[in-house]
């Protein structure tokens, strides 16, 4: 077995969601059950503790413009590094700039990068991995690819993209798509080798259906279920990533208020105004844990064979 | 056992190949040319055309990349485009503070972790285990640096107990050492408690449901022994999976923490390398940062064998 069998990355998916048996097993994730399962979920009070956070962190990305914010760029020489008061409820930063608002509009830049990282990512993987499925051939080469980019650290892998091409909105999603993509390459191959020996997709062989079809109407729904809560880990790790890469100084520009920027601007301001970090470090750990919280929620929702053990 | 460690070696050996490629590829097959960015902005184009040929970049790239290799292989990492000395030198020099790092977390997570994941197991259900699940779930979702600065804000500058950064070597004495390595090592092994704990309840959870720790009560074995001796045992191929997999965040983590407390290791030299564009550096500590990761797995897949004689593959 080579190392690629227990290299996932750890941040966000905890258990090696790819490796589990279950994973490839086709589950149906229509009817009421699904729906009746997750009301029940959220009764438990941490459950929906996570989701009222996370509701609140969207609505606050959407409304940032009328939560009592100013320009988050907008520089204020006169206003230079004050504490929280009425005027600035964070407090301001070097340049002067309002950290409430800075806070509030980088949930925007978070959910955005997030988002956008994730679609990208399951784009990508999905279509590699029903190549890699289906196409025996390809199979191989691919996988080994896979395995190479899975065996250096995420993290290293970004910040060495991002190098190379200077930070960019645009750099900075690519470069963390790309360290994303191999898990979910694996998962779709996985539950792909498992659909092509069901009777219904032989049926369907049997009858003539074409390739695309048979791969697309099919096979590729039976990832649906995984590939969302893989999602939801890969929003996580994204979200993760942009904040660690800014806060390197290897990330978005700095023009761009990014949790991950104010922390890396506030770093040498610490000692004397901690708020600069803390503020934006309080609501990033606050995304993070809502939504890992709801990972795991869906996870046991959507495919109740992999859900946790008690 | 010996011819599984070989097998498991050999097929080690096509990921290193791949991990090589990737690194290879990104560095070299992306737009802009190392040459340019070497010679800097006011270069004539034939002094480019002396420093490509003098790097090999005039040749076809199968060639540079055979080459490239060749020297992997002879521990030549090349030379560092900033400061023009040894990239394996500049590594050697900088290894001490992560490893001291790496190992003080390591060792700081399994004091913690381990009995933390012990009792939860043991009070199912109740209040214990669930204020210790809660920070598991916190531990895991707060990233590094920000655990990081919480723990400077707490510990340093509130209480002013402790250096707020910095190294010391170990030559400098232990206490100027170790004080300045304990808020790097809690910080770093936040997210590290959390998973193991976590894993290790679940783990225990699982074996105790097993026919053979009902024998052992039956026969009156007190509790604290069934659940060390015999649950634990039995619960560590999944927990040394989980420090396997966990290396890879341990990794980001001692880049993220050396550059929040400052510490001169090879994590701070991979942001200096980044933020300096200094290429050589970049290829070099991503090659071997793989390398370590690839190599603690094997060594992981290897344990597996030692705890639980089943597994043969």
């Amino acid at each position: 077995m080579p190392v690629s069998a227990n290299s996932e990355p750890a941040i966000g998916a905890s258990e090696g969601l790819a490796d589990l048996p279950g994973a490839g097993t086709p589950v149906s994730s229509s009817g009421p059950g699904v729906w009746a399962r997750f009301r029940e979920t959220l009764k438990s009070g941490p459950v929906l503790f996570a989701f009222v956070i996370l509701v609140a962190i969207v609505l606050i990305a959407i409304l940032a413009p009328v939560l009592g914010t100013v320009d988050p760029v907008a520089i204020n020489p006169a206003e230079r590094l004050r504490h929280v008061s009425a005027a600035h409820w964070f407090g301001t930063d070097a340049f002067g700039r309002d950290t409430y608002s800075r806070v509030i509009y980088g949930a925007r830049v978070s959910l955005l990068v997030g988002a956008g990282a994730t679609v990208m990512s399951i784009a990508v993987g999905l279509l590699i991995g029903v190549i890699a499925g289906y196409f025996r051939m390809a199979d191989a080469v691919i996988m080994r690819v896979m395995d190479g980019i899975m065996a250096i650290p995420n993290i290293l892998l970004a910040i060495a993209l991002v190098s190379l091409t200077g930070a960019s909105l645009v750099t900075v999603l690519v470069a963390i798509t790309i360290p994303e993509i191999p898990r979910v390459v694996r998962l779709v191959r996985s539950v792909i080798l498992t659909v092509r020996t069901e009777p219904y997709v032989e049926a369907a062989v049997t009858l003539g259906t074409r390739v695309p079809r048979l791969l697309f109407r099919h096979m590729v729904p039976n990832t649906i279920p995984p590939l969302i809560v893989q999602g939801t880990y890969i929003f996580a790790a994204a979200i993760l990533i942009e904040a660690t890469l800014s806060f390197l100084g290897a990330g978005l520009p700095p023009e761009i208020p990014s949790w991950g920027n104010m922390m890396s601007e506030g770093r040498m301001y610490f000692q004397l105004l901690p708020g600069l970090i803390l503020f934006p470090g309080i609501f990033l750990a606050l995304t993070l844990l809502s939504v890992n919280v709801l990972g795991d929620v869906l996870r046991d929702v959507l495919d109740p064979r992999m859900a946790r053990r008690p | 056992m010996l011819s599984y460690i070989a097998r498991r070696l050999l097929a080690t050996i096509p990921v290193i190949i791949m991990v090589a490629v990737v690194v290879f590829a990104i560095l070299r097959l992306t737009p802009g040319d190392p040459a340019a960015i070497l010679a800097g902005d006011d270069a004539t184009s034939a002094q480019l055309a002396q420093i490509r040929q003098s790097m090999g970049l005039d040749q076809p790239i199968y060639l540079q990349f055979i080459h490239w290799v060749g020297q992997l292989l002879h521990g030549d990492l090349g030379v560092s485009l900033l400061s023009g000395t040894s990239v394996a030198g500049m590594i050697a020099h900088r290894m001490g503070p992560s490893f001291a790092l790496a190992v003080g977390t390591i060792i700081v997570t399994l004091i913690i972790a381990l009995p933390l994941g012990i009792i939860a197991a043991w009070k199912q259900g109740k209040l214990l285990d669930r204020a210790i699940m809660s920070f598991s779930v916190f531990g895991f979702s707060v990233p590094t640096f920000v655990v990081a600065y919480l723990l400077i804000y707490l510990f340093s500058i509130g209480l002013d107990w402790l250096p707020v950064q910095g190294y010391k070597p170990l030559s400098a004495g232990f206490w100027p050492f170790a004080e300045r390595l304990i808020l790097p090592v809690l910080a770093l092994s936040a997210i590290y408690i959390a998973l193991i704990a976590r894993i290790t309840r679940s783990s225990i959870i699982e074996v105790m449901g097993e026919d053979f720790i009902r024998t052992a009560r039956a026969k009156g074995v007190k509790e604290n022994v069934v659940l060390i001796h015999h649950a634990l045992r039995n619960a560590a191929v999944p927990i040394i999976t989980i420090i396997g997999i966990g290396v890879a965040s341990l990794i980001s983590g001692v880049v993220v923490t050396e550059t929040v407390f400052n510490l001169p290791g090879l994590g701070r030299l991979v942001v200096e390398a980044v933020l300096a564009r200094d290429y050589p550096v970049i290829q070099g500590l991503i090659l071997l940062f793989s390398l370590i990761y690839i190599l603690i797995n094997l060594v992981v897949d290897v344990l597996y064998a030692v705890f639980d004689p089943r597994i043969r593959y």
